[in-house]
């Protein structure tokens, strides 16, 4: 008996070939990577209503100029001793109010790490690499005192606790509650950086 | 008994290839979804600096883009070599990069305009000064969230 019903099939066999081509086109144009960087806040145009006195030893001040030297409280400094000092100045807690700080209690330099203040000035001709390597360290020297104290309340980075925090692929309750700690680490080492006005000279 | 030696003269069957298509697809759509195309062509050198103690900047509609270097090879003809700022397509002066926020920002849907993010992509061999002019631009126009984009790595091989 003749087959008379099925229609003839129609030939699939370069369907791959077309779905390979797109794929290809697909592959080269793709750029998967999401940008990274260094968050920062800059200072808002008006000054703030009334003046604020701060104590010259709560202040710490990193000066470079242009040819990349650095100037860490009038003393020049490598860059790679930048990170120590911040942290030694950050966890210093002079006057003694600060009961989680580690440092050496130095009446001379500052008195609570909510009160000190890391002040960056840089020359015009400075160059942009030089600069972030600075704002790299200073970020840095908060970035490990916090993780310090998240991991002695926690017993987690702070680092790990906020990327989870501000992924937005995570939970909303599991968020909630990482917002709690991750505020309770900032209040104690507030990342206080103000970047002056550049100087021309 | 014919019957059951007739198979054996063969060769090997052929590999069916009718779920290649289907295997195929499959990639295709997991790259159509994940691909972004470039949506401005870079006329600057961008070579960023690294740093390692970065944050990732999720939610791409809530960022604005501010390019600063120095005009690449077939633009110095006419633009010279000194760093310059490149909002969208076009090179700018400082002046108009508050301008061009707020333009940006007029865009993005109202419940997101508070919450943007200015990413500066500047070239690590540009120059300070350059910079502090667009963070005063900024400042102006009250854009003070800002992301120094960088590449991941250990920052001191910038200085070199």
């Amino acid at each position: 008996m003749p087959r008379r019903g099925a229609p003839p099939e129609v030939n699939a066999g370069s369907m791959a070939d077309i779905a390979f081509l797109l794929l290809i086109f697909f592959l080269v144009t793709t750029t998967i990577e999401t940008d990274a960087g260094l968050d920062r806040m800059l200072p808002p145009i008006e000054p703030p209503e009334e003046d604020v006195v701060i104590k010259q030893k709560n202040i710490f001040t990193v000066n470079i100029n242009k040819n990349g030297q650095l100037l860490v409280e009038e003393e020049l400094t490598e860059l790679k001793d930048l990170r120590e000092k911040a942290m030694a100045f950050l966890d210093n807690g002079g006057d003694g109010t600060c009961n989680y700080c580690k440092g050496a209690k130095d009446e001379s330099s500052s008195d609570n790490p909510t009160k000190a203040i890391i002040s960056l000035k840089n020359d015009r001709e400075t160059r942009y690499g030089t600069y972030i390597t600075v704002q790299n360290e200073l970020v840095g020297a908060y970035n490990e005192l916090r993780n310090r104290e998240a991991q002695r309340l926690y017993g987690r980075d702070f680092t790990d606790m906020e990327a989870e925090y501000l992924n937005p692929e995570t939970d909303e309750d599991v968020r909630e509650e990482l917002k709690e700690k991750v505020l309770r680490i900032q209040d104690l080492f507030p990342q206080k950086l103000s970047e002056a006005e550049t100087t021309s000279n | 008994m014919a019957k059951f030696t007739k198979k054996k003269d063969g060769d090997l069957p052929a590999v069916s290839t009718a779920s290649l298509p289907d295997i195929v697809f499959m990639l295709l759509f997991f790259f159509m979804t994940v691909t972004t195309m470039k949506d401005n062509t870079l006329m600057v050198d961008n070579t960023l600096p690294n740093a390692s103690e970065t944050k990732k900047l999720e939610k791409k509609d809530r960022v604005i883009y501010i390019y600063v270097g120095k005009p690449t090879s077939q633009y110095q003809k006419t633009f010279g070599t000194e760093p310059k700022i490149q909002l969208n397509d076009k090179f700018a002066s400082v002046s108009e990069v508050g301008d061009y926020i707020l333009q940006e920002r007029a865009k993005k849907p109202q419940d997101i305009q508070n919450v943007l993010t200015t990413a500066l992509k500047v070239d690590k061999e540009a120059n300070m000064g350059l910079i502090s002019d667009i963070k005063g631009e900024l400042r102006k126009v009250n854009a003070l969230k800002v992301n120094y984009t960088t590449y991941e790595g250990d920052a001191f091989r910038n200085i070199q």
